[in-house]
């Protein structure tokens, strides 16, 4: 034994060795009881507190949907009414609901902040990251969803497999002949070009444009903004090589790449890295002409 | 039951890096991840990746730098290995494509970091993990390699020999996040653990909600000693609404840290003279702390960190992103006015014991990355050497898991000849609450293995994980985990912070002991087998509740002042009684406390600890 226990202050605790199993089941029992009593009290509080004093709460309309739970198979919207503190975010307001209210809310995310692309929503009719939307910029009620054209899978979360699919079908990795000789030699490439590519690549696959656009609402093959930019990156990256370019630009110039684009612009006002999704499209639309047009 | 011959458990920058070797050395690699790759927090990095490309530049200063910066609490094979192997592994990041910054000549830039002897710090913008993780994860795609996402693992499946260093990892428990199915891992060759950070410990972290040392914990659960826990490191310049990180790299550019009064307090009052706010990060934090307790702070909680005079056409090419972060996230211009900053709990230094092939005492069970501790970054990590340990020791791992032979290790791991056993006086019992209980219900070693089959063991852990996530849903009217969750965060940012003392320590293991057994009771409410996060995060409380204790438990027995550990008893460094490593071991859920040498013979040289100045 390497740890001495010194002063026992906790009663309980020594109380603990002493009991058989039976009894330590029982008191153990005893306090959940307890407990659950004190919190099913604690939520109706704070539930009624917020309601009452309304100018500092926000109201939430949150979709709901479980396949497997009866009684929430049939989507619905839940209401909550979160306590707000200046800076909070849709996605604070969400966590705060989840541990207070209904720890069965689910929804997707981890960094909070804005890098990790995985709690894109649908948040007052538009996709938005919430992690990086201040409550104060919307209008109440604030109504959550999942991001449109993508199966549900339970409440905001929804099925990317498509979306991954989408960005592996462009060859999305650097593939370049012209390695320097000499072990630790790197690639030189250019600022300009450097900064040619660099929003391209600030893409963190939140799937946010895919959702946005209505093309790939009707066609399920269609590439998507996010595919096509990852493609962008590599084309424009002058480390690639000519050959190469020529390569990518088959791929996107197929029947369901970068022609089927019409140019609504939901895809750039949504990007939440603020990716000038729609101009990349349109420069590969002209490097595919460009391209074809070469030997003419 | 899926069966491969390397497993990798997660995919950020270490995992990623591990199964590219694997695969490279022929191994069928396989990744089991919570999280789709992309979604890693190694994304959420910004600063760089150190590594001595340059003339001018040796690896020798890159290691001697990192010694210096651990407090001489680095193990020398394990930190020159880093410093040799970084550049042959960041010219490759470029080989493979990666977006770094470039200068005039077409060069990847570097920039200077703290406690850093010449500006290695490689980088892309102040988004060099997010590039870092894309390239990786875009290699991975390449090869094809298969990856089972939102499949959290639940445990290891480990043999149940009386000593750890004779017991043998075969495989991992996996729960599918989105059927709720539960499946056996099999692992021909080798586990390997790349689960990352802790930070979910405390509650103002730059670390995301994922990170809750869910690898450290199986590790610790199964009998690997894990290591240093008690060294945490607190950034200086975390946002004070939500603890979103800030770079080093503002500072590394020159941005300047101010007081309420406006005086620039790292030379003002004498706290870094040489170094001012490129000081290391333990020496800033304690700094900034030091301004608000002396009433010198903004709000009487942060300090400003101001970039403004390094000019709009600057910022925008190096540290573009800062300016969205400040925006988003505390609502300020940076190039109008200064961020508010103030320390925040960043980096585990310690983790899963491990030698520097990323080899645990136990047979067939690597870690590399946060999670792991080769012994690297000693008692303070510089900043720029988490990437590069990412994929140095992650790619060691993969290579030596698949077969290759790097050579025998000097760091040593599990008892070996030169191992001490420690003693501390805590105030109440650590570890399980119900031993021998909890043994069968969540500990990862099997019971009454020996004569098992590999599979077979991989089929008895899942048959235990399986009982284990039933008993948690049969009980859907027990304690929330987050209330147990939140409670466990609060009191280790109140005691065991930047700054640390007897009382509150013990302090803590009282509230912990607390959760422990609030944790008896926990449930879960919600029935789905769909996408039940609920289930999922009361997995993780349990592990949260088991690595605050470890980080507790070395924090008091360390009566010293070393790196980021500070003890108000105890002002010096102690280097006669304390050049030693903390080591704990989860025997039959009852933590053991032990220690070993600390290794300062390098290469060619002997590392002698000098006072550190900056």
């Amino acid at each position: 034994m390497s740890t001495q226990v010194s002063d026992q202050t906790d009663d309980e605790s020594s109380a603990s060795e002493a009991e058989t199993a039976p009894a330590a089941q029982q008191r153990r029992m005893e306090k959940k009881r307890q407990r659950a009593a004190e919190a099913a009290e604690k939520r109706q509080a704070d539930e009624a507190e917020a309601a009452l004093a309304d100018e500092e709460t926000y109201h939430l309309k949150v979709f709901r949907y479980d396949p497997e739970i009866e009684g929430k198979k049939e989507p619905r919207f839940d209401d909550f009414h979160v306590p707000y503190h200046k800076g909070m975010t849709v996605l604070d307001a969400l966590m705060y609901a989840r541990d207070t209210y209904d720890s069965s809310l689910t929804f997707r995310h981890s960094c909070r902040q804005a890098i990790c692309g995985s709690d894109a929503m649908f948040v007052n009719g538009s996709q938005r990251l919430c992690c990086k939307t201040q409550l104060s910029d919307l209008e109440e009620p604030v109504r959550v969803e999942p991001l449109p054209h993508a199966e549900v899978v339970k409440d905001l979360v929804v099925d990317l497999e498509h979306f991954y699919d989408q960005m592996e079908a462009v060859e999305p990795y650097f593939q370049t002949n012209d390695l320097p000789e000499g072990e630790l030699e790197e690639q030189r490439q250019s600022r300009e070009n450097r900064e040619k590519v660099k929003m391209s690549t600030r893409c963190i696959w939140c799937g946010a444009c895919m959702s946005s656009c209505n093309i790939a609402a009707g066609d399920n093959e269609y590439l998507g903004p996010a595919a096509i930019n990852k493609a962008y990156r590599f084309t424009m990256d002058e480390r690639e090589g000519e050959d190469m370019k020529q390569q990518r630009l088959e791929i996107l110039e197929q029947e369901h790449g970068v022609w089927r684009c019409q140019t609504q612009f939901s895809c750039t006002t949504v990007c939440p890295k603020d990716i000038p999704l729609t101009e990349h499209i349109q420069e590969l639309k002209r490097e595919a002409v460009k391209s074809n047009l070469k030997f003419w | 039951m899926y069966e491969h011959d390397v497993i990798v458990v997660g995919a950020g920058g270490a995992g990623l890096r591990a199964a590219i070797a694997a695969q490279e050395e022929g191994a069928d690699v396989a990744i089991v991840s919570k999280l789709h790759p992309v979604r890693s927090h190694t994304g959420a990095a910004e600063g760089g990746i150190n590594a001595a490309l340059r003339e001018g530049d040796s690896w020798e200063d890159h290691a001697y730098d990192t010694m210096k910066g651990s407090d001489y609490l680095g193990d020398a094979p394990a930190i020159e290995t880093l410093a040799k192997t970084s550049p042959e592994e960041v010219i490759q990041l470029e080989h493979w494509g990666m977006a770094f910054s470039r200068e005039e000549d077409g060069r990847v830039s570097q920039r200077p970091f703290g406690g850093l002897s010449f500006p290695r710090t490689t980088y892309a913008g102040a988004e060099t993990g997010h590039q870092l993780l894309h390239t990786m994860y875009e290699q991975l795609v390449k090869r094809g390699i298969e990856v089972y996402d939102e499949w959290h693992v639940l445990d290891l499946a480990v043999s149940d020999e009386e000593a750890p260093k004779d017991r043998t990892c075969h495989g991992v428990v996996g729960y599918d996040v989105q059927s709720g199915n539960i499946e056996g891992f099999r692992a021909r060759d080798g586990v390997i653990l790349a689960t990352g950070g802790l930070g979910q410990v405390y509650d103002h972290t730059t670390n995301a909600v994922s990170n809750t040392g869910d690898g450290v914990a199986m590790a610790y659960r199964a009998g690997a000693p894990i290591e240093d826990m008690e060294f945490i490191q607190f950034h200086p310049t975390t946002l004070p609404s939500t603890g979103v990180l800030i770079s080093e790299g503002v500072r590394g550019e020159g941005g300047i840290l101010y007081n309420e009064a406006g005086e620039r307090f790292m030379f003002e009052y004498g706290y870094a003279s040489n170094d001012g706010e490129l000081a290391s990060r333990d020496v800033v934090s304690r700094a900034e702390l030091n301004e608000v307790n002396a009433g010198r702070g903004i709000e009487d909680e942060y300090v400003h960190l101001d970039m403004r005079h390094l000019g709009e056409e600057r910022i925008i090419d190096r540290l573009e992103n800062i300016l969205h972060l400040a925006a988003d996230f505390e609502g300020v211009d940076a190039l109008e006015e200064p961020m508010p900053v103030k320390p925040g709990q960043h980096y585990a230094m310690g983790g899963i014991e491990t030698d520097e092939n990323g080899e645990t005492c136990i047979s067939g069970l690597y870690a590399a990355g946060e999670c792991a501790c080769a012994s690297v970054h000693g008692s303070n990590r510089l900043g720029g050497n988490a990437l590069p340990e990412l994929i140095v020791f992650g790619a060691r791992a993969g290579y030596h898991a698949a077969g290759r032979d790097l050579g025998e290790a000097e760091v040593t791991t599990g008892k070996r000849g030169d191992w001490e056993p420690g003693e501390v006086e805590t105030p109440v019992e650590p570890g399980a609450v119900e031993p021998d209980v909890e043994a069968d219900a969540s500990d990862a070693v099997a019971d009454g293995g020996s004569g098992l089959d590999s599979e077979e063991f991989v089929e008895r852990a899942t048959e235990r994980a399986t009982e284990h996530v039933e008993s948690l849903l049969a009980n859907d009217e027990g304690r929330n985990h987050a209330e147990i969750r939140a409670e466990v965060q609060q009191s280790m940012t109140e005691q065991v912070n930047v700054f640390r003392e007897e009382d509150a320590l013990k302090q803590a293991l009282r509230d912990i002991r607390e959760a422990r057994e609030a944790y008896q009771d926990v449930g879960v409410a919600d029935q789905s087998r769909t996408f039940n996060t609920d289930l999922l995060q009361t997995i993780e409380t349990r592990n949260i509740i088991d690595l605050a204790e470890a980080i507790t438990l070395g924090a008091l027995v360390r009566e010293e002042f070393r790196g980021a550990h500070w003890r108000q008893e105890y002002q010096e460094r102690d280097d006669e009684n304390w050049l030693k490593h903390t080591l704990l071991s989860w025997n039959d859920g009852s933590p053991e406390l032990w220690f070993k040498p600390v290794i300062l013979e390098g290469e060619e040289k002997r590392y002698e600890p000098k006072i550190r100045s900056y």
